[in-house]
């Protein structure tokens, strides 16, 4: 397998083969912390962090590691950078710590930071795993913020925080959707998105594992 | 005795883990495509829920939390920080003992659960657990019923989806909808269902 190039390990999970959409890696948070713009945006940034620096130090010391306890080895790495985040969120941003409660510990247990120091930190060089760490986080970031932005916008006529559309209550003309800030419009959109993104990308479609036989000429039915 | 049993329907229902709060979402939607296989990873890991909660219970309460190590003499030490830390580590532990020991004393069962007992160590349902637990502040038995309920209630979640989509494999689902966004869908309207249940006052 030739070597992938920086740009190509950074840009590939965006769309071509993004962490939600195909490899179905790190759903959880993904739906919990979408339902305003801005927990989607802090987590985004912590999870795109952790994943690139993970990537790198797993990748320094790839060879090191002994393979019957790599797993031990990756997993407490990860731990001490998420608990460096979580330290970070609780010094400077206690409120918003608080709102996104727990989702800052389960990164911990995201499966697309395990997933890529497993298939890849571990056997690339240290800067091109690092790339490869950001460019996966960006995939799930960029889904994130779409639901971020499409839930809050038309469940509560705000982004940030601030008015874009009035909404009715307020004495505008905008009736929110209230659906859209509960749980499971969460899976109704990334259902949605992944369909248009197939419908895209062609190549992504699963095979069905079971196809209707075709319909019997009219003849044969009588 | 009633406080117990609230808290175990108020689990299982109100707050289920896959469906409340999307915990343990690779595995429910990659595990979940027969019904055996589901049931299997339901009851491994009901087990291992059971197990970890109360053991992350008391390494918080005597060893993390701020003041916990009075009885070494130090009351002013506060190691919380390094909670994530020892959370996941225990959790990993439990899973390969539990995996030892069914090996050696319950062979039927190890065969069983096989390959899904490594898989749970990485299942955010068991740490998402653990994190509520403390967050919320239970004590060692009000832990040991929430992390059965909580369990269970991924356990019933997982067998519900793998019923569901053992059936629709069968329907002629849009192309680009095919395999994960149907299934997406199907979950959505799942919780959709489960939700009827957060107005039950308990």
């Amino acid at each position: 397998m030739s070597q992938p190039t920086i740009k190509e390990v950074l840009f590939n999970p965006v769309f071509a083969n993004n962490p939600i959409g195909l490899q179905i890696l790190g759903i959880c948070s993904a739906l919990a912390v979408t339902s305003n713009l801005k927990t989607a945006l802090v987590m985004s940034i912590a999870l795109t962090l952790v994943t690139g620096f993970s990537n790198l130090f797993i990748s320094m010391i790839r060879s090191q590691i002994p393979s019957s306890i790599r797993m031990i080895v990756q997993m407490v790495i990860i731990a001490s950078l998420v608990i460096v985040v979580d330290q970070v969120l609780k010094a400077y941003a206690y409120s918003l710590s608080k709102q996104l409660s727990v989702f800052v510990g389960l990164i911990i247990t995201n499966c697309i930071v395990m997933g890529r120091a497993e298939a890849f930190a571990m056997q690339n060089p240290p800067l091109l795993s690092f790339f490869d760490g950001i460019g996966n986080g960006l995939g799930y970031s960029a889904m994130l913020i779409v639901l971020g932005v499409i839930r809050e916008l038309f469940g509560a006529g705000k982004l940030f925080g601030y008015t874009i559309i009035p909404v009715i209550n307020d004495g505008g003309w905008y009736l929110p959707n209230g659906l859209l800030l509960l749980p499971p419009s969460a899976f109704f959109l990334i259902g949605l998105i992944i369909w248009a993104l197939r419908s895209w990308k062609k190549e992504q479609v699963e095979k069905p594992s079971f196809t209707m036989a075709p319909q019997v000429s009219n003849k044969e039915a009588f | 005795m009633e406080h117990y049993i609230s808290l175990f329907v108020k689990a299982v229902f109100v707050e289920n883990m896959a469906l409340a709060f999307f915990l343990g979402m690779c595995t429910f939607i990659a595990i979940s495509k027969k019904v055996e296989t589901a049931i299997g990873l339901g009851v491994a890991v009901v087990v291992v829920q059971a197990i970890t909660v109360p053991a992350n219970n008391l390494i918080y309460a005597y060893l993390l939390k701020p003041g916990a190590l009075s009885w070494a003499g130090l009351p002013e030490v506060d190691l919380s920080f390094l909670g994530l830390l020892s959370y996941i580590g225990v959790i990993a532990a439990i899973v390969q003992i539990l995996e030892m020991l069914l090996d050696k004393y319950v062979p039927a069962l190890y065969n069983a659960l096989g390959v899904f007992l490594p898989l749970i160590t990485v299942n955010c349902a068991i740490m998402g657990g653990t994190l509520f637990m403390v967050e919320r502040d239970y004590n060692l038995s009000e832990s040991v019923v929430y992390g059965v309920g909580s369990g269970f209630s991924w356990a019933l979640a997982i067998a519900l989806l793998a019923g569901i989509r053992e059936k629709l494999k069968y329907s002629d689902v849009p192309e680009g909808l095919q395999g994960l966004g149907i299934t997406f869908i199907t979950i959505g309207l799942m919780s959709l269902g489960f939700m009827s249940f957060s107005g039950v006052q308990l």
